[in-house]
């Protein structure tokens, strides 16, 4: 139930963002999600990607500092109060959430939601035990 | 390296300094305690002195080494500046020898900038970066002028193996490489983390130093 993220470090500089943009397309990579976490000096590109290796790949080749994290899909849903009863479980659980972001597409009356939480496994067991849906690697990189 | 050509070839490799102005090698060497270098005060007299005033500094501070040469005829040398950094330490050797010891070379003033009234040497500043397993001891010295305050930009290559995806970690890194340089210079410093393999190589004279301040135009 684990996702495969790929974390990529950007200096602040121009054209560093469009540079990863423009060497996925041309590799046809798809991005289904991401987000920028930023601060004055330099910024961190989170992105899920239908063909995570081959993203890796293109963006290392071309020089890029870049890791896999592992993160979970989580399935939340699409109504006032659907993501405060996700977070209210791994609050319960003493779980921490580093980050998240959302998917922009949408899976019939649910949200999809990127976490990034300590004790993985735990996060996992317990927000299934729960009755939370988790996508599989699969299902995110085919959406 | 000296400890990999003693392993590779079974001896004791020891330091040993001069200067072709002076008589080439031959100034000072290192005894087996590989301490310092004691510097041969039967023909040469050392001081230290701070390069910015000429003022001579005491033992055990850091500034250029000054030699006069006593016993050489035909080209006799007095107070001459070498332009390298060390100290000197008078404490007696654990060897049983008196001379003075002298520390590793650990600069040339030629590349000392003057910021906010403090020496700083760029190989300050490279030995604490050394010392910090994530980073590498590649770097990028940046001084601007901000109204009538000098500033000093330290750029740092993150290793790849220790990038975190997690904001807080790199600056956790960030700031202790700020803090380990400003207990070493003891003046305010700016690091900012740069991708790896962005900075100059030192092969040959590298650009350690942009120097942006006007009238000094010049890079190292």
């Amino acid at each position: 139930m684990r996702v495969k993220q790929l974390s990529i470090f950007l200096e602040n500089r121009a054209g560093r963002l469009d540079e990863v943009a423009e060497l996925l397309g041309a590799g046809g990579i798809n991005i289904r999600a991401l987000s920028l976490a930023d601060t004055s000096d330099f910024g961190i590109l989170r992105l899920i990607v239908n063909h995570p290796e081959e993203a890796f790949r293109i963006l290392h080749e071309a020089g890029f500092t870049l890791r896999f994290t592992e993160v979970i899909a989580v399935e939340v849903p699409d109504q006032p109060g659907g993501l405060a009863s996700v977070l209210k479980i791994l609050r319960d659980s003493q779980l921490n959430v580093e980050y998240l972001y959302a998917f922009v597409e949408k899976r019939a009356a649910s949200a999809i939601v990127i976490f990034r939480v300590e004790e993985l496994d735990r996060a996992v067991g317990i927000l299934q035990q729960k009755g939370v849906r988790l996508l599989s690697s699969e299902e995110v990189c085919g959406l | 390296m000296r400890k990999s050509i003693e392993e590779k070839m079974n001896i004791d490799a020891l330091d040993i300094y001069g200067l072709s102005e002076i008589i080439g090698p031959g100034v000072a060497a290192e005894c087996l305690e590989k301490n310092g270098l004691h510097v041969f005060e039967d023909h040469f007299i050392p001081e230290i002195i701070d390069p910015a005033t000429g003022e001579v500094l005491g033992p055990g501070e850091k500034g250029e080494l000054v030699l006069t040469s006593i016993t050489k005829e035909a080209f006799p040398l007095i107070r001459y500046r070498t332009r390298d950094v060390t100290s000197l330490n008078p404490e007696p050797c654990a060897c049983g020898r008196t001379q003075v010891r002298m520390a590793r070379i650990s600069g040339r003033t030629d590349d000392m900038l003057i910021i906010r009234r403090v020496n700083v040497f760029p190989s300050q500043i490279e030995s604490v970066l050394m010392g910090i397993e994530e980073a590498e001891p590649h770097y990028q010295l940046i001084v601007h002028k901000e109204g009538s305050l000098d500033t000093l930009e330290v750029q740092v290559e993150v290793l790849e193996r220790f990038f975190s995806d997690e904001i807080k970690q790199l600056e956790t890194l960030q700031r202790r490489i700020k803090n380990e340089i400003e207990s070493v210079l003891g003046i305010g410093t700016r690091v900012k983390l740069v991708e790896p393999r962005t900075l100059a190589r030192s092969e040959g004279k590298a650009k350690r130093v942009i120097d942006e301040r006007p009238g000094r135009g010049e890079t190292h």
